[in-house]
Parts: C-alpha cells; structure tokens; sequence
C-alpha cells in the first residue's frame, strides 16, 4: 500500500494535469448565472444614456405598471435606506499633502449621472425580458451637461464632482526631484517621448453576474458574485455600503469565468442585487450582457505621459523623469487609486540602475466608466514607458538596444531603488541572454533582408520588464495608503481517514489553485493528489482572504498553506511519538510516513490522521484532538519576477497587416510549482499584451459616448491573429517566501506591448507608432515612410 | 398580466443529446435560453449579445451553430448536441480529453463552445489539422485566458485522436 501512496504523490514542479478541468469540459462547471434560486426575480438596470447630465425627475409609474413587474428602485431608495457610497480604498494624498477628492458615488445616481452607463435605477420582474420590456418605460428627465471626455483636455472641461476643481482627483509625486534635476543638469544626453497608453477593455468571457437573496428568518443575505475577492467585496459591503453586519452576509463566488482584474471591484450592479433582494423579499438576480460589460466594467491603462531619460557620455543612464496624467474616469472604483501611483511609478526603475528618479502623477476625472487595475495594473504602463525610450535612447544613440540595456542592467542584489522597492533577487543578463539566443538574434539582418525582397518591412524589439507582485507586506502598502492588509489566510483540514481539505482566502478564477494547491499538499503529506480538495470562494466555509491579483496567490496565498502545513506536521508528530512511544524528537516525517529515526518503525499519514481524531492514543490535557491548522501569512516583501521578451514580425505595408513572426518570452518566476500551468499564464498575458499593441482600444467619442462597445467594434484577439509562442524560464529563488515562488500571472501582460511596439518602430523606421497599431494606422505609416524613401 | 395581453405560445419538440424533449415556449426565446433555462443544461454559456464570441456554440443536425443565434422554435424537429451531451458511455470525447491532456482551458468559461466548434472542425477538414487552418476556422470562437497557444494544440491532437478513433471503421 505504502508503494502505492507515493508513487501517485505529485511532486513539486510536476506538469500535473488539472484536477478542475473534468467539469469544464463536460459542461459542469457552475458560474453564477449557472445558479437559480427559489423564487427569483431578473434585475434589468436603467443607464444613463448621457455623459454628463443632472437628473431632474425620475417617474417609475408606467414602469411599474409592466406586466410582471415587481419594483422599480431608484437612487432616492438608497438615500432613504442610508446606504453608504462605493469606496475607494486607496488613500492617495497629493504633493501639497491634501488627500485625493473622492467624489460621491452612491450605487444608483442621485443628482447627476457621470458616465454613459452610469447606474438610474432597476427593474425587477418576473422575467429578464420583462424587466427590459419595463426600462425602457423608466421616464427620467435629464438636464444635460458638456460631456468630459478627452483626458488631455479634462481639467478645463465641465466640472465632474463639486469636491474635484479641475477634475483633479490628486497631483501626486514620487522620487527626488532635485537629484533627479541635477543629474539632467549634467547628461551629456537627453531622450524624451511622449506616450498615450491606450484604454483597455478586460473581457473576462464570463459577463458578471450576481444574485441576492435575504433570508428573513436569520435576517442574513447571502450574494452569489462573479468575484476575485469575495471576503474584501463582503467587508465593503458591510463596512462601508452598510448592506448587512459582516456576520449576516455571506459572500460567494463560484466558478468564475476569467477576471483579469475587472472582477476584484466591488460595483453598483452587484450591490444592488443584494439590498434589493431584502426590498422586494425574493432573491434578485442579474448577468450583464456584453454591452453593459463595455460600458461598466472597470477598464483599464489610458495614460498620457511625456517623458524624459539623462545619460552619460558612455551611455549609463543617470536619471529619468516623468510626467503622467491617468485617467480616472467618472468615480475612484474599489482600488483606483493606487494604479496609476505606487503600482506604477515604483516600477519606474524597471531592470535598470538609475540614480534619479522623479515621476508626477495627476489623477484626472473624465465623464467615462471608472478606469481600475486590469492585468499587470500600472505595471504595464511602467514598463511599456521605459522599454519604449530605453530603445529609442540606444537608437539614438547608434547602440544596438540589447548592449544599451545589458550596460545598464541592475546586477548586484539586493538593490535599493529610488522608487521605494529593494529588488532581493534576479539575473537579468541572464535572461537577456537566453532571449537573445532563442530568438536567433544574430540572424536577424539576413532574415530582415529577405522580408525586404519579398517587399516587406520586418522589425525585432526587444523588452526586458520587471513587476512587483505578491502585493505585499501589510505594513507596508498601509503606510502608502492601503485601507486593507495584503496577507492571505489558509487553513488545512485532515479528515480523520487521511484526505485533505485545503481552505484558502485565494480565488481561482482560471488559475488552476484546485490543482496547484493540491500539488503542494500533496508533495508535502505524501499523500495521493486527488485526495486533496481546494475550497475557496465562499465566505462562510474560507474564515476570511484578501483573494486573487496582482500575482499573489503561489507567493502569498500558498505561502500561507505552508505555514498551515508546518503546524498539522508539528502536531501529527507530537501524536505519532506517542503511537510510537517514542520521543517527539526522534520522528521523522518523510514521504508520507512518520518513522522513529533509525528505526523500522513507521505510520503512515492516514494512521495518525485516523488517531488525531478517534484520541486513543495520547493525552488529550496536553495534545488537543483533531488535525486542522489554520495560518495567516504576510509577506516580507514585494516579489520581483523579471524577463525578456522578443517580438519579430512583419509589416506589409500595402495593407498595413502586421504578422508576428516570433514571440519569445524568457521569464524568471522563481521557483514552480507547476510548469503546464506557468506556461499557460504566460501565453495569456502575451495575447493580451499583444492585443492591446495591435488591436485592443476603448473609444469615447467627444459626447462621450462608447464607440467600442461590442465585439464588433473593439477588436479582440482571434486565433488567427496571433502565433504560438516560445517560452522559456530562468531562474532566480525568491528569498522573500517559504517556497521561492514569484508570481506569472501578469508577466506577458507587461511584457509584450513594448516589444511588439518596439520590432514596430524598428520595421516602420519610425518612433511614432501608437498603440493600438492597427492595419489602418500602421498602412498610413508605412506608405508615409515610402512616400519619404522616394523624396531621399 | 393585462387580460388584452395575448401570451403566445409555441410547441417546440427536438432531441437533444439523444433525449426527445418537448415543451411550450416564448416564441422569442433562444435556442441557448431554451437549452440553459428549460432544461437545465447550463455547459453552454452565453459569453457576448453579437453572435462573436462562440461560447454558446452546439451542433444542430450535426452542425455547428452560435446558440445565441437560433431560435428555439427554428430547431423544432431537429437533433442538438451539447457540450454535456458529447460524452458518451462515461467515456471523454478525444476532444475533451485533448483539451485537458493539453491545458487547452484556464477559466473554462469559452471552452464548451471552444470543443464543440473544434470537432465541428474535424468534421469539415478532417482529422488532419495544420496549425493555419485551426486558427483561421476558431475565428468565431474567443478565449481571453490562453492565448490560443494550448487550445490550438488541443485541437490538432482532439483531431488527431478522432481521426484514430474512426480508422478502423474507415478500412471496413
């Protein structure tokens, strides 16, 4: 039996197949609209159909009077139960040292809608069809205002929010100013560009969704949600919404289809669904159809950023100073805030040792749906502004861009930046390296030369990104504003006939925890994988979590496991000595079996987990019943994954079609758990990385109005828009965690779009190449390059 | 309800996933509704509201269709497959089991469709697959997680494997 035990235990860096997938591909999985509850009712919202309006009057009166209409709610409803506003949970405070203005933003409007989109009021019937059939009859007289809609021009435009002059929500800064002054004063070489950072839409394929339901006989509720986090959604929405006491509200979020960010914020619609639930005293439900996706998921990047970068004469870079304004959008969603200022501009360093930093942030409103953290959150935007002037300062200065950025490489560790992080550990040249190697980085001109008598341009760009993941000891982000600690919690559960259950405060939301997890424990029992079961996502069985993103969960939410499972192997050792009748001291664990040292004698897990609980064995006044370990973990620092990417492609530039010859990604992640996993994260954030360069951007037109909202206005990614990639690793352990992890889930996100840009730039002969580089923009391009050619 | 409101109602009879089913409904209901609400078969997703992103994608008399896009009363007569209805003995689908052998899914929320689509494939170009043609036909079918990388793998050995699977019957 023992034999069998440990031939089926899943070791650490084993490309496990998931355990989670049997139910996807059999049509089993269970997302929230999967769910129905007992007497439900359909929510169907009333948007604001302007920008920028004032509400004069809202009459319900033919709405109500609908076939199957059950209420219609409105702002007024929320003013008169006390509902508190959404919250934004980031103190930011500007240079001056005010706090950022944060203006009101109550679930359903009140006075003023601010985005097309913006939240009127709901409609709950019988049916979906006839909660819309009913919307429409919702007569609200609006009193139109101008539409702010160009973030260059926001700060002249119509004031948005009475406490926002300006459309200012705060002018913040990071660095110092006068060494990074005096470092320009003496460069033998300035590069500046200019950057806009265009607007994403997330497109999780799952819509979100939610259903409420109250119980009137616990007086609880209980919200089903489309949730990254549901433990922060429930304390928001008890701390600060006010729905319920965090003991009467339970917060669950099954399955859930992809979030990439869009899912952690805690919005109107769901909200809703949960106070109205109480209202009409029937459960509520609604699922957002593509269109009110576009219009009120929380987007992501849309910076304008003008930047500068001093060097030497032998081309160190000494100093680098930016100046961005990031576009909020018409309220500060759940963690707004901290995107554009300590997820951003402390990133700013990238892999390079720069002496002086100095980064200005305004954080602008805009009559626009809410901008928050979409994959990599500020991070993208940091990288994308270095590697994009990093090149275009080895290009001016006639340097092949791999020897400018190998000059200037970080290569002693730790290294403190002037931008708050100490990176603990990497090796950047050596995954420079690598990626040059793959790539055949060499053999570039031949191949370039042979696009060219095909009649078409090739371009090679190169990116070397760095991001902080983790996010990060609590302490430390409190002190930058944070109002939560970014710990995660676990707690393992053996179950007296030797299987495990694992809770943790992570959220999978395409991940693959339920095998990941299970992999560690297992490994680490020496016990069977599938005898291991992951619950999350449900805030009444997991005691409590900080949830999924910014890559925390193999650095944070598995550390924490650890930490658990440190203890039920302290516990079930103290047992196994008395089973054994031996010391504490002399048991040895190893391989799923409990052994007195240099003895035969031996038990295998399932045996002391079976004496855990039936206590024959030892003394209960000194060793407690039972095998279950709970665990907080914090971490110590930030994590730092880093790598280099190398983008070839090809324009053709009669139509502006660009194809993507090669994409490698070289990444240190640390230490890996699972490399079949890794590797699919990375192949995620790529696509989306090249996405937003090639295809992906949200358009407001100046009424703003949402001109990109469906799939057929704003371009996502196809199969056949994109090649396979070829991926690789090095490795650096993070010191900073128990199991040496990093965190992938963000690294092709924030790497691709400067080197698809940059092999853009690089084939085009031109810097000035915008994201997103579509064939009508990139056609325009080339044909200005040959018309320019012909004049030479 | 209004006593002047007339409430239509119409008789739709189809099999679906080898079973005969039969009921009346809203003529305006959607094939994906009707799969989704009356008879509880919730594998097929509803992922945008323009016919673009696949995920509710089944056969229809053998044939791939955006589910979104049918009529329920337009499948009257007809035989549908599902997602939970390919499967069959309680053994996976080469498809199925390619998508899982080759982490072709993160979320799963697209993959349903993502499988029904890609047997739809073999069943048009045959099991054969080169990488071009599989990226071209998914057109119709979006995925956020993946990249594509692993799903087109997946499709290539789901096809590869189905195509081994029929062999034998072809050489009779």
């Amino acid at each position: 039996m023992n034999a069998s035990v440990s031939s089926s235990v899943t070791p650490i860096g084993a490309a496990v197949r998931r355990k989670e997938d049997h139910r996807f591909i059999t049509g089993k999985g269970r997302y929230t609209d999967d769910l129905d509850r007992p007497g439900q009712t359909y929510a169907y919202f009333v948007r604001s159909p302007y920008a920028h309006a004032r509400i004069r009057h809202i009459d319900p009166t033919a709405a109500k009077a609908m076939p199957g209409v059950v209420d219609v709610l409105t702002g007024a409803d929320i003013a008169a139960d006390g509902l508190g506003d959404l919250i934004c949970g980031w103190m930011i405070h500007s240079k001056d040292g005010s706090p950022m203005k944060m203006g009101s933003h109550p679930a359903l409007a009140k006075e003023k809608v601010r985005y097309v989109g913006d939240h009127v009021a709901v409609v709950i019937a019988e049916t979906l069809n006839e909660a819309k059939d009913a919307a429409l009859a919702v007569e609200v007289e609006y009193e139109l205002l101008p539409a702010v809609a160009d973030l260059a021009t926001a700060t002249d435009g119509e004031q948005i929010h009475d406490c926002a002059p300006r459309n200012t929500a705060f002018e913040w800064e990071l660095g110092d100013k006068a060494a990074t002054e005096a470092a320009f004063a003496r460069a033998a070489k300035v590069t500046s560009i200019d950057i806009v950072n265009n607007r994403l839409a997330p497109n999780a394929i799952e819509p979100r969704a939610a259903i409420g339901e109250y119980d009137s006989g616990d007086e609880a509720f209980t919200l089903w949600t489309t949730s990254q986090n549901p433990h922060v959604a429930r304390l928001v929405l008890s701390a600060f919404v006010g729905i319920a006491p965090e003991n009467k509200l339970r917060v669950i979020a099954p399955d859930v289809g992809g979030g990439f960010g869009s899912k952690i914020f805690i919005y109107a619609e769901e909200t809703v669904c949960a106070w109205a639930s109480k209202k009409v005293g029937r459960p509520v439900k609604w699922t957002a159809d593509r269109s009110e996706a576009f219009l009120s998921d929380a987007h992501g990047r849309d910076h304008i950023t003008h930047a500068e970068l001093a060097m030497d004469e032998a081309g160190h870079i000494i100093g680098f100073r930016i100046k961005t304004r990031a576009n909020m959008g018409a309220y500060l969603s759940t963690f707004a805030s901290s995107i554009p200022t300590y997820l951003y501009a402390t990133l700013l360093s990238g892999q390079y040792a720069i002496p002086a930093i100095y980064c200005e942030v305004d954080a602008i409103y805009t009559t626009t749906a809410p901008v928050d953290a979409y994959r990599g959150a500020g991070r993208p935007e940091a990288t994308f502004l270095l590697e994009r002037i990093v090149e275009k300062a080895a290009r001016e200065r006639g340097e092949d861009p791999a020897e400018f950025r190998r000059r200037n490489f970080i290569k002693s560790f730790p290294h403190q930046t002037p931008v708050i992080m100490c990176y603990d550990a990497g090796d950047y040249v050596a995954s420079l390296d690598k990626a040059l190697e793959v790539a055949d980085y060499k053999g570039f001109p031949a191949r370039r030369a042979e696009s060219e008598r095909n009649g078409k341009l090739r371009g090679i760009g190169l990116s070397a990104y760095i991001e902080a993941c983790g996010i990060a000891p609590s302490a430390a982000v409190g002190s930058l504003g944070a109002g939560v600690g970014l710990w995660e919690s676990a707690e393992v559960r053996v179950n007296p006939t030797g299987n495990v259950e694992v809770l943790t405060g992570s959220h999978s939301h395409g991940q693959g925890h339920e095998t990941t997890f299970a992999q560690l424990v297992s490994a680490r029992l020496g016990i069977p994988i599938d005898q291991v079961s992951v619950v999350h996502g449900d805030t009444d069985k997991v005691q409590f979590g900080m949830g999924t993103y910014g890559s925390r969960s193999g650095a944070v939410g598995m550390s924490a496991i650890v930490k658990a499972l440190d203890k039920v192997e302290a516990k079930a050792k103290k047992i196994a000595a008395h089973m054994l009748e031996a010391s504490e001291g002399d048991i040895e664990f190893k391989d799923g079996r409990f052994t007195v040292a240099g003895t035969d004698r031996s038990l295998a897990f399932a045996e002391v987990a079976l004496n855990a609980y039936v206590a024959h064995k030892f003394p209960t006044s000194e060793i407690e019943p039972g095998l279950k370990e709970g665990a907080f973990y914090d971490p110590t620092n930030f994590t730092f994954p880093a790598g280099c990417h190398i983008c070839e492609l090809e324009v053709d530039p009669e139509t502006g079609v660009v194809e993507i010859k090669s994409f490698v990604a070289i990444d240190d992640f640390g230490e890996i758990i699972n490399p079949m996993i890794v590797e699919g994260q990375v192949h995620g954030g790529i696509g989306q990385g090249i996405g937003q360069a090639l295809m992906e951007g949200v358009t407001y037109d100046e009424d703003g109005q949402l001109v990109t909202g469906s799939y057929m206005d704003y371009t996502m990614p196809r199969a056949g828009d994109l090649p396979s990639f070829t991926v690789g690793m090095t490795q650096t352990r993070c010191p900073s965690n128990p199991l040496g992890i990093k965190g992938c889930g963000e690294a092709g996100a924030i790497g691709a779009p400067p080197a698809v840009i940059n092999a853009l730039t690089n084939a085009l002969g031109t810097e000035d190449v915008p994201m997103p580089a579509t064939p009508s923009r990139v056609w325009a391009i080339a044909q200005a390059r040959a018309s320019r050619l012909a004049a030479e | 309800m209004s006593e002047a409101t007339t409430i239509v109602r119409v008789p739709v009879r189809l099999t679906v996933n080898g079973k005969s089913v039969s009921a009346e409904i809203d003529p305006r209901t959607l094939l994906v509704q009707f799969l989704r609400e009356t008879l509880d078969l919730t594998g097929t997703h509803v992922g945008c509201d323009t016919s673009q992103c696949g995920a509710c994608v089944v056969h229809l008399d053998g044939v791939a269709v955006k589910s979104c896009t049918v009529l329920a009363a337009q499948a009257d007569g007809a035989s549908v497959t599902t997602i939970e209805g390919l499967a069959t003995g309680g053994k996976l689908h080469p498809m199925q089991e390619a998508f899982r052998e080759n982490h072709g899914l993160q979320c799963g929320f697209c993959t349903p469709g993502m499988i029904m689509s890609a047997v739809d494939l073999v069943a048009r170009f045959g099991p054969d697959l080169d990488e071009a043609t599989i990226r071209e036909n998914l057109d119709g079918n979006i995925c956020r997680c993946t990249g594509y990388h692993n799903i087109v793998k997946s499709v290539a050995a789901g096809a590869a494997a189905m195509g081994s699977a029929e062999a034998p019957r072809a050489a009779e």
